[in-house]
């Protein structure tokens, strides 16, 4: 049976435009997911963090509310978030006692006393969020990313658990999930900031030492506190584009 | 053609192999690359949604003043008002969305008020913190101070 | 694991406790640089002319591929996910030197070494697949990709090829392992590994260990035929492996000279964690006994007259100290570079397991393994005789 040429082009025409439209479909059904927020617009946002070290008073409801929120192992040795206590004897800034007992889980047993002369604060730490991140440069496969909005999130479907990652980045932040051998850290609560709420961190922070800010938005917060205060980040030099602004960083924290 | 390429017929084939590797290759990445992989950038776009996905373990203060406007209020005008619920009454995401599944257990009164309020020399200075031997003794924290509302007029 | 916090000295970030990279990837550094020094000291005859080492020349390329083989081993095992690792070449990250390798090693792989020892070997194939009968002569003609034909002009066109794929091989090898020393010293995060320098030290000691290696095998090799070692070739051989040494230990002692007269924010703690932690393996272990002395050793045949025997020993002593040095820079800078912490106030320790997946036992087994790859090299295509066509 001769199939002419007319016949076979429109048999073929038929099925790429069926093929491309049942492809469309599928598209917008995978996109059309109910968890994923609907009415979130990527490129409405940029996501910062501001933290006020003259507020923290070392608590630890960040660092307990974190690894409910986000299912984190509570070894001693998987933070995405904890926070340090600083002793600065004499305001020596280049010999600062620094501890951090079990990431400041169960808060800070009491250690030093008042009147040695020395400068005493807490700072919580958590991702940086950086802008040019040197983890998302080293990641050789696309497992973890910048999203549009600001947020360095992991692909934990993706990620072959090298640990490059990890050894890129300056500020200690990433750890290895043992349970699922791939990277975690810190996705400034992405589930949440996604549907409007705030960081379980800040949301539990009892004085506001932690605030999640959008850039973006104008009418945030965020954008008086860079603006009222001297504002540092950690480890400048390294020129990460790190976005958890701090207030009142002393220059022996590390 | 066959006189032409004679002596050089072993090169033309592992030329060849090469070639069939490098086809090889460029059918498996059109295959197994994620259909949505350089959307935004070099990483899978389902990702975005896969990390909007996780389920929420805090419910977030709005939710549990819209059931407990009256704890709401009580709070106005204290300093207590500043902090979040679950800030002091834990995780409560299951409790907002089926009260029935999760009744939230009071926190230890005893102990809940010392984590913040417990005297600490790195705590900053303009924080109200107590010691607690001299402040109460063996009185509890709440015999003079009510948690929402604990500022004494 | 509980261990592990014991074993914290002062202050580190919590996430930095516990060590990221294990001996698994202080393998992989040192089994890429015996290949590429393998290669270099093979293109030494063919490129370079050196003729004297000519009989390590087959051997070299051989030693090699049994090593290039072997090395992706310690990376899968590393993997938290290693049957996602194809990723890295269906998605790679062109930023990442690490996804970059992959087609680095890949073209060594594929497009040098093998093409290479094809071709120099190719005219003995045939010849082996005409002698041969059974399933060796269905390998041999499949390895000759079933040509039969070794006549003087395509044995002429394979020898030019040869030279080109050498030439092109040279640059290649250096920069199979300049990307692992790249993989570290890009790495602005961490001080120990962060320094132009680290590609450069890493491919002149590469070509330390792999010279040391083709040297160590010869002889043993030469040993268990019973042919006499041509001392010559491995008079040459130990020169090269002096040369090379001279330049590697110049462009470490470059590193901490710059390092202690800079002094920057990294430089207390770093001292302090090579003169406590790190004093056995890097002091004593890579600098006296792996470096200096083999230096020393070497350089005593170049200034004074000695025997054949004794030049022989002092060959292999300073061949087995080489390769144990070389093995403690991989370790120190791998390891070293993790038991410090980032905010430079603290220090943690490597707890080495020995029958776990990344554990002492499939260390070991790592690098038996390339020598039993070896062995079957060897019996299939023997880097000895030249076959002549039968009469």
């Amino acid at each position: 049976m001769r199939i002419d040429r007319r016949e076979f082009l429109k048999s073929t025409g038929k099925l790429v435009v069926l093929t491309s439209a049942a492809a469309l479909a599928w598209d917008s059904l995978i996109a059309g997911r109910p968890e994923a927020a609907p009415n979130y617009k990527l490129q409405d946002h940029w996501w910062g963090f501001a933290i006020d070290i003259e507020k923290c008073i070392g608590c630890g409801n960040c660092v307990r509310a974190c690894k409910t929120e986000n299912d984190v192992p509570l070894e001693p040795y998987y933070f995405r978030t904890w926070v340090e206590r600083y002793h600065v004897p004499g305001g020596d800034i280049e010999h600062p006692e620094v501890d951090s007992p079990d990431g400041g889980y169960a808060g800070f047993p009491p250690r030093y006393k008042p009147g040695d002369g020395a400068k005493n604060f807490f700072v919580p730490k958590l991702c940086n969020h950086c802008a040019h991140s040197p983890c998302v440069q080293v990641c050789p496969v696309g497992a973890t990313f910048e999203s549009p909005d600001g947020v360095v999130l992991v692909d934990k479907t993706y990620c072959l658990g090298c640990r490059y990652c990890v050894q890129a980045c300056p500020y200690g932040c990433r750890f290895i999930d043992p349970r699922k051998m791939t990277v975690d850290k810190c996705s400034l609560c992405y589930h949440r900031i996604t549907k409007g709420l705030t960081t379980a961190c800040c949301e539990t922070c009892p004085t506001g030492a932690r605030r999640l800010g959008d850039l973006k938005d104008p009418k945030d917060a965020i954008h008086d506190f860079l603006r009222n205060n001297k504002i540092q980040v950690l480890k400048p030099q390294m020129a990460t584009g790190a976005k958890a602004y701090y207030n009142g960083l002393d220059a022996s924290v590390r | 053609m066959r006189k032409f390429l004679k002596d050089e017929q072993h090169l033309v084939r592992m030329a060849a192999i090469f070639l069939v590797g490098l086809i090889l290759f460029l059918i498996a990445r059109a295959f197994f690359v994620p259909k949505d992989f350089y959307k935004y950038g070099h990483f899978r776009a389902g990702a975005l949604a896969d990390n909007a996905a996780r389920p929420l373990g805090f419910a977030g203060r709005e939710a549990c003043e819209s059931c407990h406007p009256d704890v709401a209020e009580a709070r106005k005008g204290s300093r207590h008002d500043a902090i979040a619920c679950e800030a002091c009454h834990g995780a409560l995401a299951k409790h907002a969305d089926d009260p029935g599944s999760l009744k939230p257990t009071l926190p230890d009164a005893k102990k809940i008020c010392l984590v913040c309020h417990r005297q600490d020399v790195t705590k900053p200075k303009t924080f109200k913190q107590v010691n607690p031997q001299e402040h109460m003794g063996s009185e509890p924290c709440i015999a003079c101070h009510k948690p929402h509302h604990p500022e004494i007029a | 694991m509980e261990t592990l916090l014991h074993g914290v000295e002062g202050f580190m970030y919590p996430n930095e406790i516990e060590l990221q990279w294990s001996i698994l990837i202080v393998l992989y550094p040192f089994l890429t640089g015996l290949v590429a020094g393998a290669f270099i000291l093979a293109s030494l005859e063919r490129v370079f002319n050196v003729v004297e080492v000519k009989p390590t020349y087959r051997l070299a390329l051989l030693t090699a591929l049994a090593f290039l083989l072997v090395a992706p081993l310690p990376l899968q095992l590393h993997l938290g996910h290693p049957e996602r690792a194809f990723e890295m070449f269906l998605t790679p990250h062109t930023t990442s030197a690490m996804a970059m390798f992959g087609f680095v090693y890949l073209w060594y792989l594929m497009a040098v070494l093998v093409l290479e020892i094809w071709l120099d070997y190719r005219k003995d194939i045939v010849l082996m697949a005409r002698q041969s009968t059974g399933h060796m002569h269905q390998l041999y003609r499949a390895m000759a990709l079933w040509s039969d034909n070794i006549s003087a002009r395509s044995l002429e066109i394979d020898d030019k090829v040869g030279r080109f794929i050498t030439i092109v091989g040279i640059p290649s090898a250096f920069l199979l392992h300049g990307y692992v020393g790249f993989i570290f010293g890009s790495v602005k995060a961490n001080p120990w590994w962060s320094t132009p320098l680290m590609p450069v030290v890493f491919i002149f000691s590469a070509m330390v260990s792999g010279i040391a290696l083709v040297m160590l095998v010869y002889m043993v090799a030469s040993r268990k035929r019973g042919t006499p070692i041509d001392m010559r070739c491995l008079d040459t051989v130990a020169r090269y492996l002096l040369y090379a040494f001279i330049i590697d230990f110049s462009l470490e002692m470059l590193d901490l000279v710059h390092r202690i007269y800079e002094a920057d924010e990294s430089f207390k703690s770093l001292d302090f964690m090579v003169h406590t932690r790190l004093y056995i393996p890097h002091i004593l272990i890579q600098i006296i006994f792996g470096t200096l002395l083999p230096i020393a050793l070497l350089g005593l045949v170049q200034l004074v007259r000695l025997r054949e025997g004794v030049r022989k020993g002092l060959y292999a002593a300073a061949g087995l100290l080489t390769l144990m040095g070389i093995f403690a820079m991989r370790w120190n800078v791998v390891i070293g570079g993790q038991l410090f912490s980032k905010s430079f106030l603290g220090y943690t320790t490597y707890k080495l397991e020995f029958a776990t997946r990344e554990g002492l036992l499939p260390s070991i087994i790592i690098l038996i393994l390339p020598f039993l790859i070896l062995w079957v090299l060897v019996k299939l295509l023997p880097p000895w005789e030249r076959q002549e066509p039968a009469a």
